[in-house]
C-alpha cells in the first residue's frame, strides 16, 4: 500500500519532469516516445521533439531520480548505523574529501573546465578517500566500542579537507564562481553520461541497503544488544557505511552537493509511517527520488531561463514541509 | 544436564581484574542468582557469558564451548536481558519483539509463520497484545521491560540472562516481573541466570546465590547459607537483619544501629 502511494509519488514526478520545459511534449507522447527508445521502435515524436525528450529531458530527470533516491537512502543507512538523526551522507567527510577533488581540477585542469570528465572522477576519489581516512583514524581510536569514535574522526578529516580546500581556492581566486556553483548541487547533463556514471553504484548500493534493512532494525537497540541477538555489528556496519558511502560519492560527483535530501525524506518516512527500516529503506529511495525530481522541475522553472541551483530547492521547500510534518507527526508520538 | 558452566572465567578491563577465575555450574531449568555489592563485577560476568567482552577461562553452554559457537548459534541458546535496554522510539512493541527472531533467520530470509507464532506467544504471555501496534516509546518503564522481556522469550533461547532485571520498578512491579520468570521459567523449561540487586528478592526467588565480591566468588549456595548476617556484613559492608518472615522464608532489612548509640547519649 505505502510501496504503492510512493511509486505513484515517483511516476508523478518522473511524468512532470519530462513534460514541464519550454516545449510541449504532451504527456501521451512523451510515454509513448520513451517505451519506443527503450525497446527499439519507433518514436512518435518529430526528430527535434525527440531529442529534446531522449537527450535532455529524460536524462536529467532519471539523474535526480538517481541522486535523490541515493542520498536518501544513504541518509536513512547512516542514521541508522550510527543511531543518530542528525546523520546524512557526508557525515564522514564525503562532501568535504568531494568538494576538495573538484576544487583540484578547477583550479590545475582549467581546461577540462567543470563540465569535464575529470571532475566526476576527481569528486569521486575525493570523497572515497576522505571517507577511507575518516574509517581508518575511527577504528585506530576505537570505533569497535561504539559509532561515536567514527562520527569525531569523520568531523576531524571533513575540517582538514575544508582545510585543504580553502587553501587552494585562495591560490587560484579565478576558481572561486565555479566551485561555489558545483557546491550548491546542480542536475545538468551532457546526454546519458552522468546517469552512466551514478547509475551502477546506485544501484549496487541500492540492493545491498535494501538487503540489510531488517538488520539495521536490529542495530536499533544498541551494539551490545545486537551483539547478542546474534548479529556480527561491526561487519554491518562497515558494509552498510561502505555502501552508503560508495554511492553518495557518485552522487556528488555527477551533482554536486545537494544538501538536506538524506535527512528530510527518511525523517518524513519516519514520521508518517513509522521507523522500522523493512519500510524505511525502500520508501526512501522511492519517495527520495520522486522528492529530488520535483525540486528540479522547480528549480528549473521557477526563475526560467535562469536555473537556480537545486539545493537551494531541496532547503527552501524541504524545510517548511519538513517543519509542517514534525508539529503533525508529534501529536501520534 | 549442566546448561551453563564457567570454568576459570576472568574478565580484565582497563589492566584491572574485573572477574577472578570464576567457577559455576546452573542446571537446566535452574534459577541462578549473582549477588554483590556494587562493582563485585556481576554485570561483567553476564556480559562475559553472552560473548559481549573478551574473557579469560571458558565458558561452556550445553557442553559447548562458547569461544567456539558463532555469534547467531549462541544467540539461539542464550538470551539477553540488559539492564537498561536501549529502546528505539520509532518502532511499534510487534516489531521490537520480532526482532528476537533475528538468530533464527539467514541473511535473505524474511520471518516465515513459525517466527511470527513465537512473537505472538510472547506478547501473549506478557499481556502486551493490546500494545502490539504502539510504537515503544508510548510505553511506561515497567511496559517496557515487559517488551523487552518478550523479546528474549520470542528469541527462543533455552538460557536468559537478566541483568537487574527489576533495577527501576516499583516494589509491586518487581514482584510481577520475578514472578513472571518463574512462570515462564516452569512453562518453558528455561534455564535463568540472573543478577539481583535485591537480597530479600534473590532470596525468594533464585534457587542458589553466588555472592560475588572483587570478582572472586566468596559464597555460593542456598540462600539460607549465602544471606547470613555475617557474611553480608562482610561483603556489602552493610548493618543488616536477616528476619524470618513467616509463609515466604525471611527477609533481609537494613538496620540503623547509630540511632540507638545516639538515644543512649542523651
Amino acid at each position: 500500500m505505502r510501496l504503492a502511494g510512493a511509486a505513484v509519488f515517483l511516476a508523478a514526478a518522473l511524468l512532470t519532469g519530462v513534460l514541464v520545459g519550454p516545449v510541449d511534449l504532451g504527456a501521451l507522447n512523451v510515454v509513448h516516445a520513451t517505451f519506443a527508445h527503450v525497446f527499439g521502435l519507433h518514436s512518435p515524436l518529430s526528430g527535434a521533439d525527440d531529442a529534446i525528450l531522449w537527450q535532455l529531458r529524460l536524462p536529467r530527470v532519471v539523474l535526480g531520480a538517481f541522486v535523490g533516491g541515493t542520498l536518501a537512502a544513504a541518509g536513512a543507512a547512516y542514521q541508522g548505523v550510527f543511531r543518530n538523526p542528525l546523520a546524512d551522507p557526508y557525515l564522514l567527510g564525503a562532501a568535504a574529501g568531494a568538494g576538495l577533488g573538484a576544487t583540484l581540477v578547477a583550479a590545475y585542469a582549467p581546461g577540462s573546465g567543470l563540465a569535464g570528465d575529470l571532475l566526476p572522477i576527481s569528486a569521486f576519489a575525493g570523497a572515497a578517500v576522505a571517507v577511507l581516512a575518516a574509517y581508518v583514524l575511527g577504528r585506530s581510536a576505537g570505533a569497535a566500542a561504539g559509532p561515536a569514535a567514527l562520527i569525531l574522526a569523520g568531523v576531524t578529516i571533513a575540517a582538514f579537507f575544508t582545510a585543504l580546500q580553502i587553501f587552494v581556492q585562495q591560490q587560484h581566486v579565478d576558481t572561486v564562481q565555479a566551485v561555489y556553483s558545483w557546491l550548491l548541487g546542480r542536475l545538468s547533463t551532457a546526454g546519458w553520461r552522468e546517469v552512466g556514471i551514478i547509475a551502477p553504484y546506485a544501484i549496487a548500493s541500492w540492493l545491498i541497503l535494501l538487503g540489510h534493512r531488517r538488520l539495521l532494525d536490529v542495530l536499533a537497540v544498541g551494539d551490545d544488544e545486537a551483539a547478542a541477538l546474534g548479529v556480527n555489528v561491526a561487519r554491518v556496519r562497515l558494509l552498510v557505511v561502505v555502501a552508503a558511502t560508495i554511492a553518495t560519492a557518485a552522487a556528488v560527483a555527477v551533482s554536486g552537493l545537494i544538501a538536506f535530501v538524506g535527512i528530510i525524506v527518511p525523517h518524513t518516512i519516519r514520521l508518517l509511517f513509522g521507523g522500522s527500516y523493512r519500510m524505511l529503506m525502500p520508501l526512501s529511495i522511492i519517495v527520495g527520488a520522486g522528492f529530488l525530481v520535483f525540486a528540479d522541475v522547480i528549480a528549473r522553472t521557477i526563475m526560467s531561463p535562469a536555473e537556480l541551483p537545486i539545493g537551494v530547492v531541496t532547503a527552501f521547500f524541504g524545510a517548511p514541509f519538513f517543519a509542517v510534518v514534525l508539529r503533525t507527526g508529534r501529536r501520534y508520538a | 544436564m549442566t546448561a551453563l558452566a564457567l570454568d576459570g572465567l576472568s574478565v580484565t578491563l582497563g589492566g584491572q581484574r574485573i572477574v577472578d577465575r570464576l567457577a559455576a555450574a546452573v542446571d537446566e531449568g535452574e534459577w541462578v542468582a549473582l549477588i554483590g555489592p556494587n562493582g563485585a563485577g556481576k554485570t561483567t560476568a553476564l556480559r562475559a557469558v553472552a560473548k559481549l567482552i573478551a574473557y579469560d577461562g571458558r565458558v561452556r553452554v550445553f557442553g559447548d564451548d562458547a569461544a567456539e559457537l558463532s555469534r547467531r548459534d549462541l544467540a539461539r541458546l542464550v538470551a539477553l536481558v540488559p539492564q537498561v535496554p536501549l529502546i528505539p522510539g520509532d518502532i511499534t512493541v510487534w516489531e521490537y519483539v520480532r526482532l528476537g527472531r533475528t538468530p533464527h533467520l539467514g541473511f535473505f530470509e524474511g520471518e516465515g509463520r513459525s517466527d511470527n507464532e513465537a512473537v505472538e506467544v510472547a506478547l501473549q504471555q506478557l499481556d502486551l497484545v493490546p500494545f502490539a501496534r504502539r510504537r515503544l516509546d508510548t510505553l511506561s518503564g515497567g511496559e517496557r521491560q515487559s517488551a523487552t522481556l518478550a523479546r528474549a522469550l520470542a528469541q527462543d533461547a533455552p538460557i536468559l540472562l537478566l541483568d537487574e532485571p527489576t533495577a527501576a520498578l516499583d516494589v509491586g512491579r518487581q514482584q510481577q516481573v520475578l514472578e513472571l520468570v518463574d512462570v515462564l521459567r516452569r512453562e518453558r523449561g528455561l534455564t535463568v541466570f540472573s543478577t539481583m540487586h535485591d537480597l530479600t528478592l534473590a532470596g525468594q526467588y533464585a534457587d542458589r546465590l553466588l555472592l560475588l565480591d572483587g570478582g572472586r566468588l566468596v559464597a555460593a549456595g542456598a540462600a539460607r547459607e549465602v544471606l547470613t548476617q555475617a557474611l553480608i556484613s562482610e561483603h556489602y559492608g552493610a548493618d543488616v537483619a536477616v528476619v524470618d518472615a513467616p509463609g515466604s522464608g525471611f527477609v533481609v532489612v537494613p538496620v540503623r544501629s547509630r540511632i540507638g548509640d545516639g538515644a543512649d547519649s542523651c
